[in-house]
């Protein structure tokens, strides 16, 4: 395998985990616009536990993923006191002010960011990817997993049928937090290198994108949305670099992902994959049914 | 005195941030949309400015007057800010009867921030320019204190444009319709309201404000990027919350306090600290006082 490859690859898997840990509070109903908060703790929390204390990677991965997964416990507590564009707004918060202390503890490098030597490589990236996939898969099937679409789809319906929304929305929170502790962990040690301008704001846009346009009503949306996203921009540049007629492709492809962006809002505002689609595909619904059920 | 001269420097920052702010509290209050195209309107106003006025090989180089190029960047951003209404509020609005219920309008903004710009990154590259004044010497010099020409214009023009503001929202008939629509759009129609004539309106308001402000950063701080507008909005929003989302007079007042914050930050720990104070003084009031620190509104409280 070619080292392009290699190296797509491993961005793909890092994003489609990143992607999870923004869905998974996004199907009970929370927007999420500080991805790169929990991604930088994992991130912090992994490099230094392999850079500082010297602690073996696989170690190190559980417990990045289990400090993210803490904090985002705790600032979840106040962070559901807030409602719609104020929960955007403390989210988007949170993430700076994660950046903003990280940025300033000298012992991990700071402004200059964070340099590890243990490295993560694809053998050790893929395998937790698709490992995030299935358990979130399986998370969404379990009975956690029906109370959180109880909660997307109508709150008040929900509470009356007796689903615990505070604790189901903590524990929403907190599991996201910690997969993106894992997506943290393994941005670090894949490229050897993390520093908070790489994963600011942008970052956590990029990735709430990758999600609302995959679609939070199944757990094929995410995934669906970072593979498209990470592989269509690259598609693009390849092509461009096929034929000079082409080279304007190079420098649009964010453009496009942006229109995208903005007529996918406008054609599919529930995102591509929807259950409806889902049904239509595996042929337990007519073509012709009514698309009520996406009309959430 | 070099305490003072920080205090000054926080002030015009802060005056800045007070334009941004109220342009993403009015969208916000009247329409319930927060709207993140507006650091690209922000760009696209300082970028075209300084691409008119000044000569060399870009494109559209053509050594306008900085008055028309001025003039040319906020028409042009204006139009954008209206383009965006058409794909975004109006849309929502004429699809699903409510655009305020639904996240879509935010998600279409944050593909139009990235739209702009990458178009501005395609047209004049990633770099920073040179924004050159047309002034010899833009500073006052007041005893050992040193005052910037345009930012002192910004923090004037600012609070003179939001007391014209205030005036056309209290005391107009198109005040009072966009009042009604902020308070229910469905009454505001059944009252006779053109909701989808008004409602351009606060898009043309917010595009001219950030154009402004655009414009005014550029001449100020003399330089110009495609993503100009990211800190300068995440900064504004931060100025939006602690003044009270939809409050345009709290906007200002936290928009002076959030440059005032910084600077002081800056000057006293060094660059990079500032994001502490700045944001987590922003997180905690979102949490404790989520109308902000000056009086009360019913906002946003809707799932979106």
């Amino acid at each position: 395998m070619s080292g392009y490859l290699a190296g797509l690859l491993a961005v793909l898997a890092i994003n489609i985990i990143v992607a999870y840990s923004v869905f998974v509070p996004a199907a009970a109903g929370l927007l999420n616009l500080g991805a790169a908060g929990f991604v930088l703790v994992g991130a912090y929390g992994a490099g230094a536990m392999t850079a500082l204390f010297g602690l073996p990677l696989w170690l190190a991965i559980i417990l990045g993923a289990l400090l993210a997964g803490a904090v985002a416990f705790l600032i979840s507590f106040p962070i559901l006191r807030t409602r719609g564009i104020y929960m955007v707004l403390a989210t988007f918060a949170f993430a700076e002010v994660v950046a903003g202390v990280l940025l300033n503890i000298p012992a991990l490098g700071g402004a200059a960011g964070l340099s590890v030597m243990a490295y993560a490589g694809l053998p050790v990236v893929v395998p937790v990817a698709l490992a995030v996939v299935v358990f979130v898969a399986w998370l969404m099937s379990t009975r956690f997993g029906l109370s959180v679409r109880a909660i997307h789809d109508d709150e008040s319906v929900a509470h009356l049928f007796g689903v615990n929304l505070r604790s189901t929305q903590v524990a929403a929170m907190t599991i996201g937090g910690a997969i993106g502790g894992i997506g943290g962990a393994l941005l670090v040690h894949q490229f050897n290198f993390i520093d908070v301008q790489s994963t600011g704001v942008l970052f956590s846009i990029y990735v709430l994108l990758y999600v609302l346009m995959g679609g939070t009503q199944t757990v094929w949306g995410p995934l669906f949305g970072a593979l498209f996203f990470t592989l269509a921009p690259e598609g693009l540049r390849k092509l461009s670099e096929l034929d000079p007629a082409l080279k304007f492709l190079e420098g649009s492809r964010y453009m496009a992902f942006g229109v995208a962006v903005v007529l996918l809002m406008m054609w599919r505002p529930q995102g591509v994959v929807t259950r409806t689609l889902i049904e239509r595909l595996a042929g337990s619904r007519k073509a012709d049914a009514t698309a009520s059920g996406t009309a959430a | 005195m070099q305490l003072l001269q920080q205090i000054i420097n926080g002030l015009m920052l802060g005056g800045i941030l007070a334009f941004v702010a109220v342009a993403f509290t009015l969208t916000i209050g009247m329409l319930n949309f927060l709207n993140f195209t507006i650091p690209a309107l922000f760009m696209i106003a300082g970028m075209v400015t300084w691409a008119l006025s000044s000569t060399g090989s870009h494109l559209f180089a053509w050594g306008w007057h900085w008055v028309w190029a001025a003039c040319a960047g906020i028409g042009i951003a204006i139009l954008a800010s209206l383009l965006i209404e058409r794909f975004t509020y109006r849309y929502m609005k004429a699809r699903f009867g409510d655009a305020t219920e639904h996240a879509l309008p935010l998600v279409s903004s944050l593909g139009f921030l990235i739209v702009f710009e990458h178009l501005a990154m395609s047209l004049w590259g990633g770099d920073p320019q040179r924004f050159e004044l047309p002034f010899k010497d833009s500073n006052l010099r007041i005893g050992g204190l040193v005052i910037g020409i345009p930012h002192l214009t910004s923090l004037c023009l600012a609070i003179a444009l939001v007391a014209l503001l205030h005036w056309l929202l209290t005391r107009t008939r198109i005040g009072r319709a966009l009042r009604a629509i902020a308070e229910n759009p469905d009454a505001a129609t059944l009252m006779g309201v053109e909701v989808q004539r008004i409602v351009p309106v606060v898009f043309v308001i917010a595009g001219a404000l950030s154009a402004l402000a655009g414009i005014l950063y550029a001449a100020s701080y003399g330089t110009v990027t495609p993503f100009m507008g990211d800190a300068i909005a995440t900064d504004a929003i931060a100025g939006m919350v602690l003044g009270g989302l939809g409050n345009i007079w709290g906007a200002i007042a936290g928009g002076l306090l959030v440059g005032l914050v910084k600077v002081l930050a800056i000057s006293t720990f060094g660059a990079g600290v500032e994001k502490i104070p700045v944001w987590g003084l922003l997180l905690l009031i979102l949490i404790l006082r989520p109308s902000g620190l000056f009086g009360h509104t019913k906002i946003g409280k809707g799932k979106f």
